[in-house]
């Protein structure tokens, strides 16, 4: 079970003068079950990417399969695929536009062919998830401030329960409790239910505490695709590219020159503190 | 005439958004900025920290009198902004960038936009080509003046939102998470611009994040949660508490909450330390 692409190109407005590459020959096999974080510049073609994996945009050339099957081929259920990969946008007004909230979130599983009484109960607990409560749900969607939407488009898409979970910059505008709160409760579900998720994020911090294999993209085409320690190994080609390592990894580089006996590939705060505390007791013993 | 010192004054500001019944009546009210007194002086950089929802676009947008005071009252360079007469001058004072570029970019091409507003005000011709030059060079987004922006990705978008705010020359600009989309590199990059406009260009910055890497340059912090100002002070000052920032539901810089935990695990490291620099500084005087 997974999901393959093989030599997937597109490219926005063919044959005008506006004509963009924004893939190129892209391979990629996605396993089931994976927590996967997907980084690169901004127009490195991440959206575009992730928008192929549920249907949404149709390669120029190429081949995607889920699960086996080809979704290009002329009998493939489209709309079984967008239930089972489901996307949360990176801009949530562009998910958002039911007159309230519940009804909002409710879209989805009805859509999938759940009773009414079924998809609110979906639809409530989705959004206990993302931390709205219950006094929101008769609020218009588009009367809420940037991270209530945010959380709501979330609510969506978890609703219904998807085997492959795409986030497109879940957490921009998240307060700082928001974004470890939502992270956490998706890790979880990857953890409780197995399913796959493709976090695509400009913080390297977050991508560096979740997942467990960062696929790098660059100019349409993928440069790294690795355990996010031996990425962020890369982290000066990194810059070079728009991005950087997470903020510690630079700390204990600077450790290290100084002569600190630290693991200088520490990418979280928690693997910093311990190996800074580690090379502190080390020395009190030799001393 | 003495000039002024303060850009922005506000005394007891409250907003409510009203909701109203079929028949007209008021059947909800949200007091969504509760009360605040403030002030800015000219030349400050000011942070506004705060949870989803604890009313920080809402403030943001009396500034440039989107919205006007419910109770109290909000000056901007002397002007009331519940005067009508002052509308005109007080959007020429103060310039926003919002969450959202989509929202706000209107033109076909990227210099045309960029262009819009100085025409809008008036500005001879040639200066106008000059302001979109300079404004699009300090985004670092000048190799696309030709391009259409509906096609650009999330942060270029943002990028060229900035720059159209820029060409306006305005006193005082307020922007509302504008690196929410943007890779470590446009993010650095915006910072850098918009800490230039504020250094040598003596433009007053409000800058909205949930970055709290980026509030380490400014001079003044504010804190906010659930409609009212809960804390005011530099960053030093405001992120020194770790804790009460948690309860807040924002954090601390990643160098920051590194050394806080340094310190709980018994490294004894001072308070208030904001940079990687000074982390590895303070770590250097105890090894
Ligand atoms: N609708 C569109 N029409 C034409 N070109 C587009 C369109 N959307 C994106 N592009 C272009 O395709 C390229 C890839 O864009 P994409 O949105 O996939 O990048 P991204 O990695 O998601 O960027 P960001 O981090 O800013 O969200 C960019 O050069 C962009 O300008
Ligand atoms: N147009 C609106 N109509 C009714 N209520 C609104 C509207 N816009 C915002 N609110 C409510 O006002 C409160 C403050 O919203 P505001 O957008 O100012 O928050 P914020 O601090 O900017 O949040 P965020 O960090 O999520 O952007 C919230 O409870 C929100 O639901
Ligand atoms: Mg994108
Ligand atoms: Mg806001």
């Amino acid at each position: 079970m997974s999901i393959v692409l093989e030599n997937v190109c597109y490219t926005y407005s063919p044959g005008t003068a506006y004509e963009i590459h924004a893939l190129k020959n892209i391979n990629l096999e996605i396993r089931d079950g994976q927590f996967i974080g997907l980084i690169g510049h901004t127009g490195s073609g991440k959206s575009t990417l992730v928008q192929h994996l549920n249907g949404l945009v149709k390669a120029t050339s190429g081949r995607i399969c889920f699960n086996g099957e080809d979704i290009y081929a002329q009998n493939y259920d489209m709309r079984r695929l967008r239930g089972k990969v489901g996307l949360v946008f990176q801009y949530p007004e562009h998910q958002l536009f039911e007159v309230d909230v519940l009804s909002d979130v409710c879209f989805g599983p009805k859509n999938q062919g759940l009773s009414q009484e079924e998809a609110k109960k979906r639809a409530r607990e989705a959004l206990r998830m993302v931390g709205i409560s219950e006094e929101y749900e008769k609020q218009s969607p588009f009367e809420l401030s940037g991270g209530q939407k945010r959380r709501v488009a979330i609510a969506g898409v978890l609703a219904m329960e998807p085997e492959v979970l795409i986030l497109d910059e879940p957490t921009a505008g998240l307060d700082p409790r928001g974004r470890d709160e939502i992270l956490d409760q998706i890790s979880l579900l990857h953890k409780e239910r197995g399913i796959t998720v493709i976090l695509v994020s400009h913080s390297m911090e977050d991508v560096a505490k979740y997942v467990e294999r960062i696929i790098v993209m660059n100019q349409g085409e993928v440069m790294y695709d690795d355990v996010p320690r031996e990425v962020f190994r890369h982290y000066k080609e990194l810059e070079r590219v728009g991005l950087a390592a997470p903020q510690v990894t630079y700390i204990m580089h600077t450790l290290k020159e100084k002569g600190f006996d630290v693991d200088e590939d520490a990418t979280t705060i928690e693997e910093a503190k311990e190996t800074i505390l580690e090379a502190f007791r080390k020395k009190g013993s030799k001393t | 005439m003495e000039e002024r010192k303060e850009m922005i004054t506000a005394d007891k500001l409250a907003y409510n958004y009203i909701k109203y019944d079929e028949e007209g009546r008021e059947k909800e009210k949200i007091r969504a900025v509760d009360g605040v007194s403030f002030e800015v002086e000219k030349g400050d950089f000011v942070a506004i920290l705060g949870h989803n929802g604890s009313g920080k676009s809402t403030l943001a947008k009396h500034i440039n009198a989107l919205l006007t005071p419910s109770e109290g009252t909000l000056w901007v360079n002397g002007m009331d902004t519940s005067d009508e007469n002052n509308l005109w001058d007080v959007r020429q004072s103060a310039g926003m960038v919002f969450q959202n570029p989509d929202n706000q970019i209107i033109g076909t091409i990227v210099e045309e936009d960029v262009g819009f507003g100085p025409e809008n005000m008036g500005v001879p011709t040639k200066e106008i080509w000059e302001r979109v030059e300079e404004s699009l060079k300090a985004v670092n987004m000048l190799k696309y003046r030709h391009h259409s922006p509906n096609k650009l990705s999330g942060g270029q978008k943002q990028r060229v939102a900035i720059a159209g705010v820029v060409a306006m020359h305005p006193k005082c600009i307020v922007l509302d998470e504008p690196t929410a989309m943007l890779d470590p590199n446009g993010r650095k990059e915006v910072i850098r611009a918009v800490r230039a406009l504020n250094q040598v260009e003596d433009i007053t910055v409000i800058l909205i994040t949930h970055y709290m890497e980026e509030v380490i340059y400014a001079n003044k912090v504010l804190v906010m949660d659930d409609g009212k100002v809960v804390m005011q002070g530099t960053p030093r000052e405001i992120f020194s508490q770790v804790e009460t920032l948690k309860s807040y539901r924002l954090d601390v810089p990643q160098a920051t909450l590194l050394a806080w935990e340094l310190k709980k695990a018994g490294l004894d490291l001072p308070d208030g330390i904001l940079t990687r620099e000074e982390l590895v500084e303070a770590l250097c005087r105890l090894y």
